[in-house]
């Protein structure tokens, strides 16, 4: 029998999982989209990643979650730990890239900055109030023009001469992209514009005052757009590496913590046929009115959160 | 005729001695408003103008709920940024809404000229004495010295408390005992007992901990609601908290100014305004006592704060210590706020490992 360590990513707009083994080898890994419904996601990856490995003779022993989900879903999976995403995304990347000196992560709704020194992260930026330059930003300008997002990369590279697009907030760079469409520049050249705003709306928010010293990996959604690539390299004026796996780097990251841990719970692949639950209630008990999130596995409340103050705390029995 | 009921938004728990003095001096009730809330938030939005900052909303909402209370005397501070225009735009939000009120407005006079003040009272005089009114004031001053002092070394302590809340409560028994105080002497003396009481509290701190500064805009940062009670999410990690902006270290400071500007030198020319020149003084402070972190807290809009962050960061690049920035407004979720919290908690710690 295999010890086997389960990472699992729920970001806003994809679910990752990779299952790992003692020395970091991914023995299997799925991506998929959320959709707005994390716990239904969640229960296809763990199908999807059962098909790929012999359960009989890889064991997993503990589990880790990140992503924005990672509490409700650390929850349901009865994670060993529970990390932020940038800490798991730090700790990945390390992992195959020792020497690293930038990450640049791009993903649906969130961006960041993250420096690291020897291995140790030492300062790192996330966009704050708002997802200008973000892929779901992409995602519905691509929407817009009619193409895949999928595809936006490759017609990026065609442009010889990217459009000017504001790239300030994504309210102006929508309206200044429709202006241009309008006034007949190419498609290319739009779409070419739109990676460079990603990049120079990126640079100018999450990355401004930090140095930037390569090696430089990028990762993300995003960064399996090669258009964004390009316009990072051009921008920067260094060399940007994308791993194969760079959209599991957050998953790959999760694990490893997780068989630090040393922690382990048995795991049931399972858990996708059991009935998962949530309700919220609002507190009332002052004029915060706090919306308190209750999950239920089958008729058992497992966990409740949302309370500001101790008067909204709900007691959970062990089942 | 029936006592005035004078109000003004919460603020940290400074409701405390603007009661005490505003009662001892004035012919007046204070309405202490209800504590900062969503409600009060969502209150303050609907009737702001939507680019405004938070604490413009936060303040509207507080004035709204002390009317409901019964407030007919509503008082603004103002201050060194656009809070010094305030005033006059909430006055005038609240009339528009129907509220009957009297409303007195700091920006209109100069606080630090005791015959201007004594004018815009002179309407809800007491029978006291000019001594006694300066008795009074030299109380107030010294409870809020005395709040300050305390409220630091809670800050630095309640993250290893052995039992949970036992700060708490016992900051809040001494908040109950300082409304009624008679005399300074009276005052000294509960001060000490707390202070011991405080520092007798059992906690279990480990020899170098992780230590964190909070640096920024004066509202925010002070008004623990409209920062989602930061302190204590750090705290709760157990890390030691710093923040050195309360109102000792500027309404009270003398020469604060020129003092600052010493202080900063090499970082920064000029005044930047509000408090702006605070921020830098105090994140240079924490970088050189060398402190693990500096958080950055302000509203988001905030200029004066703003203009402080590129020289946070040559700070931070000379001194090699992170800083993490934060901009509020009206956003009430969570999950945002606690990720970044998190991380920054995380690579302080691996920081901290890393340099042993």
């Amino acid at each position: 029998m295999i010890k086997a360590y389960l990472g699992v990513d729920i970001g806003s707009i994809s679910t990752k999982g990779v299952i790992l083994d003692e020395n970091n080898k991914i023995l299997a890994s799925k991506y998929i989209w959320t959709e707005g419904n994390p716990i239904g996601a969640v229960k296809n990856l763990i199908n999807e990643l059962e098909t790929q490995i012999d359960i009989n003779k890889i064991k997993i022993v503990s589990i880790g979650t990140t992503g924005s989900a990672r509490k409700l879903i650390g929850v349901v999976l009865n994670a060993s730990v529970v990390k932020n995403e940038i800490t798991a995304h730090a700790i990945g990347t390390t992992s195959i890239y020792p020497d690293v000196r930038t990450i640049f992560e791009i993903g649906g709704q969130d961006s960041k900055i993250i420096l690291i020194e020897d291995g140790i992260v030492v300062d790192y930026a996330m966009n704050t109030l708002c997802a200008a330059g973000t892929g779901s930003f992409l995602s519905s300008q691509a929407k817009r023009l009619g193409l895949e997002i999928e595809e936006l990369g490759d017609i990026a590279l065609k442009s010889k001469k990217p459009t000017n697009i504001a790239a300030r907030c994504t309210v102006f760079a929508e309206s200044d992209l429709v202006h241009k469409a309008q006034i007949g520049h190419k498609k290319e050249d739009i779409v070419a514009g739109l990676c460079k705003a990603v990049v120079t709306n990126y640079l100018n928010n999450i990355g401004k005052g930090k140095k930037i010293v390569s090696p430089i990996v990028f990762q993300g959604g995003v960064s399996k757009n090669i258009g964004v690539i390009k316009a990072f390299e051009d921008i920067t004026g260094q060399k940007v590496l994308v791993d194969p796996n760079s959209h599991l780097m957050g998953a790959i990251g999760v694990a490893i913590l997780a068989r630090k841990s040393g922690q382990e719970i048995e795991f049931d692949f399972n858990v996708k046929n059991i009935e998962f639950t949530t309700r919220g209630v609002e507190c009332h008990k002052c004029a915060n009115n706090c919306e308190i999130i209750c999950i239920y596995r089958g008729k058992y409340l497992i966990d409740a959160w949302g309370n500001k103050c101790d008067n909204g705390a709900i007691p959970i029995k062990n089942h | 005729m029936a006592k005035k009921k004078i109000s003004f938004p919460q603020f940290g728990n400074y409701c405390i001695p603007f009661e005490y003095l505003l009662t001892n001096i004035l012919n007046v009730d204070y309405i202490i408003p209800p504590p900062t809330t969503k409600r009060t938030l969502e209150l303050g939005s609907m009737h702001s103008p939507d680019f405004v900052c938070a604490p413009f909303k936060y303040q509207l909402g507080g004035y709204i709920e002390a009317l409901e209370l019964g407030a007919d005397v509503l008082f603004q501070v103002g201050g060194v940024c656009r809070l010094c225009y305030y005033g006059e735009l909430h006055e005038r939000i609240l009339r528009d809404l129907g509220y009957k009120f009297e409303f007195i407005n700091f920006s209109e006079l100069d606080i630090y000229s005791p015959i201007d003040v004594y004018n815009k009272f002179k309407k809800y005089n007491s029978k006291l004495s000019a001594p006694a009114i300066a008795t009074k004031l030299l109380i107030c001053i010294e409870m809020v010295k005395m709040m300050d002092e305390m409220e630091n070394f809670i800050r630095e302590n309640v993250g290893f408390e052995v039992n949970n809340g036992s700060f708490d409560n016992i900051y809040n028994e001494f908040l109950e005992h300082v409304r009624k105080v008679k005399s300074k002497k009276e005052l000294k003396k509960l001060y000490s007992i707390y202070y011991k009481k405080l520092k007798d509290n059992e906690v279990m701190k480990p020899k170098k901990p992780l230590k964190v500064g909070l640096v920024g805009e004066y509202y925010t940062i002070m008004e623990p609601f409209s920062n989602h009670f930061m302190e204590k999410e750090l705290a709760k990690k157990g890390m030691v908290v710093t923040r050195t902006m309360n109102i000792s270290n500027t309404v009270f400071w003398l020469g604060r100014e020129k003092e600052l500007k010493k202080k900063v030198k090499g970082y920064l020319k000029y005044d930047i305004g509000a408090t702006g020149i605070d921020t830098i003084s105090e994140a240079l402070e924490l970088a050189k006592k060398k402190y693990d972190g500096i958080i950055h807290i302000k509203s988001f809009g905030c200029t004066p704060e703003i203009d402080a962050m590129p020289v946070l960061q040559n700070i931070s690049n000379d001194y090699k210590i992170p800083i993490l920035y934060f901009s509020f407004d009206t956003q009430t979720s969570e999950t945002g706020i606690k990720t970044r919290l998190e991380a920054f908690y995380d690579m302080i710690t691996m920081r901290k490992e890393k340099n042993k």
